[in-house]
Formats: C-alpha cells, structure tokens, sequence
C-alpha cells in the first residue's frame, strides 16, 4: 500500500467542485470586506469574523425566533451588521494599528462568546436550526430550471446564487473604488495627514470603510449559514478571519479580482487535502489543512508580498 | 500645643517626612495608587454584597489564574516592545511547553520537575529559532506592522496545529495529582494548584530582579523602551534580542506547564484561546512594560475570577476581552504606560 496515494477520483467529482465553489464564493465575500479595509483603506481588520456571525445569527433569530420571512430578515441582518460596524469603528478607529487589531479580534471574540452563551437566542453549543425554509423553496426552484442531469447536485443552486452575488459585489467594489469615494480612500492609506489636511474627514470615512466590510461579512454570514443550514458557534473563531487574510495576502493587497481568484485557489487546495489517503485520523487531517494555511502564510508575505495579482507598489504597508 | 497639621505651614515637615514616605505619597497620587484604589473598592463592593469567605475564595483562585496570565505576559510585552512584533503565535509558544511537559513526563516516563524544565528550554530554543529563521531576516528586509503580524499568524497555525497532527486534539494530562487540596483560613486551594502559584511567585519574583538588577535586564528594558537608543549607547542589539527570545520563549513554556498543572487537562487550542487574554494583560500594563505586564496579569486574572460572583462564570474569559477593549478605548497607554508613547 503506498501511504500517499492521492484518491484522484474525487477530485474530478462534481460533488467536490460545487462544494468547494460554494465555500470559496462565501469567503471570497468575505475577503472583499477584508480587501476593502486592509488593501484599500489601510485599516487592519481582524475581527471580520465576528461580522459574519453577527449577519448569520442576526438572520437566523429574525427568521426562526421572531417569525420574520427570510427575504426581510437578510436586509436587516446587513443593517444590524453595519450598525455594529459603526459602534465598533467609532472607538476603536482612534486607535493605534496595532490596537486597533487587537481591539476587534478582541471585539469579534465577545460576540462568538455572546453566540455561545446566550442560549436562549442563539441555541449557544446547540446550535440554530430551522432559518431556511424559504431558501430551499428557491433551491428547489432553481433546480428545476436545470438540466436533467444536474437535478441531483442540491448545493447547484447556492452555488450559482453565491457566485452571482460575489460578481456582482466584486464589480461594485470596483465601481466605487474608482469613484472619488475610492481615491479619497487610497489617500487615506497612503497618508491620512494628507488627506486630512486637503480637508477630507479620515475618520468618516475610515468608519464607512468599516461598515461597508461589515455588509460584506454579513452577507458571506448569510451564506455560510445556509450551507451549513446550521449556525454553531466555532464556524465564527477567529482562524477563519486569518484564512481570510491569507486569501487577501494570496490574491495580493489592492486586487478585488484577486480575492475571487485566491478564494478558489485556497479552498480548493484545502479541499483537496481531504482525499489525500493518509493512514490519519480526520482531526489530524483537518490539523494538516491549517499546517498548510500557516505554511503558505509565512511563505508568500516573506517571498512574495504582493501575491498573486496584486503590485509591489501597493504593499506599501506603513507602521 | 498647636493644632495646625497643615504642612504647607510647617516647611521642614516634607523634607523629614523622607524621601520613601514622598515615593509612597506620590505613587498613591500615580496609576498604581489609583489601580489599587480601585482594586480594593472592588474588593470591598463584593465583600458586603457576597461574604469575605466568597471573595476571597474566588481571589485565590484569581491569583492562580493571574500567575499563568501574568508569565505569559512578560514575554509577550517585551517581544513587542523590543522588536514591534505583535506576536500572535506567543499563545502556542504556551500550547508547546504543555506538550513538550506531556512528552517528557507522560510518554517518557520522566518526573514532572525534568518535564517542566525540558518543556522551558525547548519552547526557549523554539522563540530563538523564529527569530533567526523568520523575524532577523524580516527585520532586515524592512518588513511592515502587517507583514510581520501575518507571518506571526501563520507561524501560531503552524505551531497549533503541528501539536494537533502529532497528538491529536483528545485532552491530555500531565502526571500530576489535581485532586488533593488543601485549606488555609478556610480558604481551599489544590496542592498542584498552590505550587502552581508557588513556582509562578518565585519565578516572577526572580524575574522581576533580573530585569531591574542585572545588566542584561536593564538592556533589555533598554530595547523595549527605545531600540534606537539603545544601540546609540552601545548596546549589543543583536545579543539582547536573543536573549530576549530565550527568556519569552520560555516563560511562555514554563506558563504552558502550570496553566496545564493547573487546570488538569490540555488540548491543542489552549494557547490561542488565552492569547488575548495576555494581549490584555499586556495593554493593561503598557506595552513593553515587563513589570506592567506582571501587574496586569494578575489584575485580570483576579478580575476574571471576582466576576463570576457577579454574573455567570460561562462569561469570565469575555469579561477579560470587554476589559481589554475598555482599557483600549479609555487609557490605550495602559495603566502605568506614558502617554507621550502613543502616537
């Protein structure tokens, strides 16, 4: 028996490409929240986690605890997103960069312990079941505009929808950046004294910036949650904000196209890892997956800081 | 007889009163006094809500928590004072002295002293190894705030989940007996536990004499404060640095064990899930201040512990976050740091 012999079957599976598509479009999502703080507006963001959690909890308990439809609980799961952006940028942005990182993992974590101890509204370790409903009705829907032969892959219609979406936002995001908005944002990051003395409120906008990646957590909350169709508590610890980063540091700073490619990319490399036929234990699998996040990490901001897309220029990372 | 106490009436008074009577006057009047203020208000708030026996119960069990917090810390303020490297692998340098201890003393069959002192050298060679494979080079090349705190993050998975694929993510004891106790004034403690804090105490306590009275604490200070300024006086920049790492590194793995000692168990993620716990500790304190970074360990732990009176102990590490983002917003200097240091 040879120890490394990679089950190629699997991979050439269509089960295996959607999943990995639906998990690499919800954190491509994700990461353009990420993209937009830390690439663009030079704002260091670790707490992009607790963002998802609040937009898939904030769904999940409008929908199954208040009786809400689901097509009005996925708006106002994004405003109460923003509006946690806003009460944590409003402190928290005065700070120093190095603070002001550590604040919002800090901030990110009291809401995965809120999660997780306020039983009553989120089902704490139990987990949250029972938001998507709705959803599936549009699956089944979507499903049957399909072909016949794909009527058996159910995740199908995530798929579509959660990409359709990702464009769409990547092609926002693009729009705006090249708006006065978007330059006075590069300023910002460039020199925000600069920008400060052409009269330009940093702070507002740094806050706007903030909000705006809250949305977008929110939203990739909204997809992670009817994947899973199953909020629990650890899918919100902080690693997965990390894993963010490394799709931001692999797609390169400064490239929203980037972050879709690198999404892919990462999940698809650690998706694969599931069927490398290692005499190992799953938890020692799912161990390995991390070990090459990490690996990959340290390799490419030491060798190759501007990863994939992005351009030299744009690391320009001050203190 | 006068009655007059009004010492600006009496001009010699101040000057007989001495110079540690003016010390301790002025540090009453400093953060610390104002800390210890608060502290014991704190303390007495909960003493005529909840007993004496209550408070001081959960205090005792604050200090051995605050022990673990507060050797974590050290480490962690003074990488980050002397290199700028937020380290967020420090966390899992505490993750890999527990699992070097359960090697040791477990796998091989050693005594649990050896296994404490093994676990403290390798984590000590594993802090010198990141700094002459990752953070010298970085250094060198001119490597940013980011750069840098990412390749820590990627260096905190590799090292968490390097344990979890060697020993799996099943709890894992060391050969300590955690059952005994004993009872002073009332007030119960476990055996381990006391020596937990006894080992803690005494390594803190030498720690603290070290960095005030030997040359090389005093270069290391020296670094944490100012690098520039340092090397203009001549100091061997490089040397410290290791140095440095060597004593981070392994308070980090010595704090490793006890937490494990301590709470009985360990598991891949103990590390990382008490890393802002000493992010706290440390901004509590001032970073870069190695006697702040004690102090505000053993602040939060006590804290942490007084809160569970108060509110369910499923919130205590939480109340360690809100302090942390509260001291954050309030004071970003720390409690002792200066404020002239935050840009």
């Amino acid at each position: 028996m040879i120890p490394l012999a990679v089950s190629l079957d699997a991979l050439s599976t269509a089960d295996f490409w959607i999943g990995v598509g639906v998990l690499a479009g919800t954190y491509a999502i994700f990461t353009l929240g990420l993209q937009l703080n830390v690439g663009f507006t030079g704002i260091i963001n670790f707490g992009q986690a607790g963002f998802m959690a609040i937009g898939a909890y904030a769904m999940g308990i409008l929908v199954v605890e208040a009786g809400w439809s689901m097509w009005l609980a996925l708006p106002a799961a994004i405003a109460i997103a923003m509006l946690a952006g806003v009460l944590i940028g409003l402190p928290s942005l005065r700070l120093r960069a190095d603070y002001f990182a550590i604040a919002t993992i800090a901030l990110a974590e009291i809401i995965r312990y809120t999660a997780q101890n306020a039983r009553g509204l989120t089902g704490g370790n139990q987990g949250l079941l029972g938001f998507d409903d709705q959803w599936l009705d549009v699956s089944d829907t979507i499903l049957g505009w399909l072909p016949e032969a794909w009527q058996g892959q159910f995740l199908l219609p995530l798929l579509i929808v959660v990409w359709l979406t990702a464009l769409v936002l990547t092609g926002l995001l693009i729009a705006l950046q090249r708006s006065p908005w978007g330059r006075v944002l590069r300023a910002i990051r460039e020199d925000q004294d600069a920008a400060r003395a052409l009269g330009k409120n940093v702070f507002a906008y740094k806050l706007q910036s903030i909000a705006l990646a809250a949305a977008l957590g929110a939203i990739a909350g909204w997809f992670l949650a009817l994947n899973l169709s199953f909020l629990h508590p650890t899918s919100f610890e902080p690693q997965f904000t990390f894993i963010g980063f490394t799709i931001l540091v692999l797609g390169g700073l400064g490239s929203y196209v980037g972050v879709m490619v690198a999404s892919l990319l990462l999940w698809a490399l650690l998706e694969a890892t599931r069927f490398i036929d290692l005499p190992l234990a799953a938890e020692k699998v799912a161990a390995l997956r991390f070990v090459i996040v990490g690996v990959a990490l340290i390799l490419l901001v030491a060798f190759r800081p501007q990863g994939l897309l992005g351009k030299r220029q744009e690391m320009v990372l001050h203190d | 007889m006068s009655g007059t106490a009004d010492p600006a009436l009496r001009p010699g008074r101040t000057a007989r009163r001495g110079w540690a009577a003016g010390r301790l006057a002025a540090a009453a009047r400093g953060p610390l006094g104002v800390t210890l203020g608060i502290v014991v208000a704190v303390g007495l708030a909960l003493t005529v809500a909840y007993g004496l026996h209550d408070v001081a119960q959960r205090g005792v069990n604050g200090l051995v928590t605050g022990t673990y917090f507060a050797l974590g810390a050290v480490g962690l303020t003074l990488v980050y004072g002397t290199l700028k490297l937020v380290n967020f692998a420090h966390g899992d340098l505490l993750t890999f002295g527990a699992y070097i201890a359960f090697l040791v003393n477990v796998t091989w069959g050693l005594p649990v002293v050896a296994a404490a002192l093994l676990a403290v050298v390798a984590t000590a060679l594993l802090g010198v190894l990141s700094e002459r494979a990752m953070w010298r080079p970085m250094r060198a090349r001119g490597a940013g705030l980011l750069q840098l705190m990412l390749m820590t993050l990627g260096l905190a998975f590799v090292i968490r989940y390097g344990i979890q694929l060697a020993w799996g993510t099943q709890p894992r004891r060391l050969d300590v007996d955690v059952t005994a106790s004993v009872s002073v004034l009332g007030l119960r403690i476990g055996r381990t536990e006391l020596i937990v804090v006894l080992v803690g105490m005494a390594t803190l306590v030498a720690v603290s004499a070290m960095l005030r009275a030997t040359s090389l604490g005093r270069q290391m200070r020296a670094l944490a404060d100012s690098m520039a300024l340092a090397e203009v006086t001549g100091i061997d920049s490089d040397r410290v640095v290791v140095a440095t790492w060597l004593f981070a590194a392994g308070l980090a793995g010595l704090a490793g064990v006890l937490y494990t000692a301590a709470i009985g168990s360990m598991t891949p993620n103990l590390g990382f899930f008490l890393l802002l716990s000493l992010f706290s500790a440390v901004i509590l304190g001032g970073i870069g201040n190695a006697y702040g970074a004690l102090a505000g360990g053993l602040l939060l732990g006590i804290a942490q512990e007084w809160s569970t009176l108060v509110i369910d102990p499923r919130w205590k590490v939480a109340v360690g976050f809100a302090i942390l983002v509260i001291v954050l917003i309030m004071r970003p200097q720390g409690l002792f740091g200066r404020k002239e240091r935050i840009a």
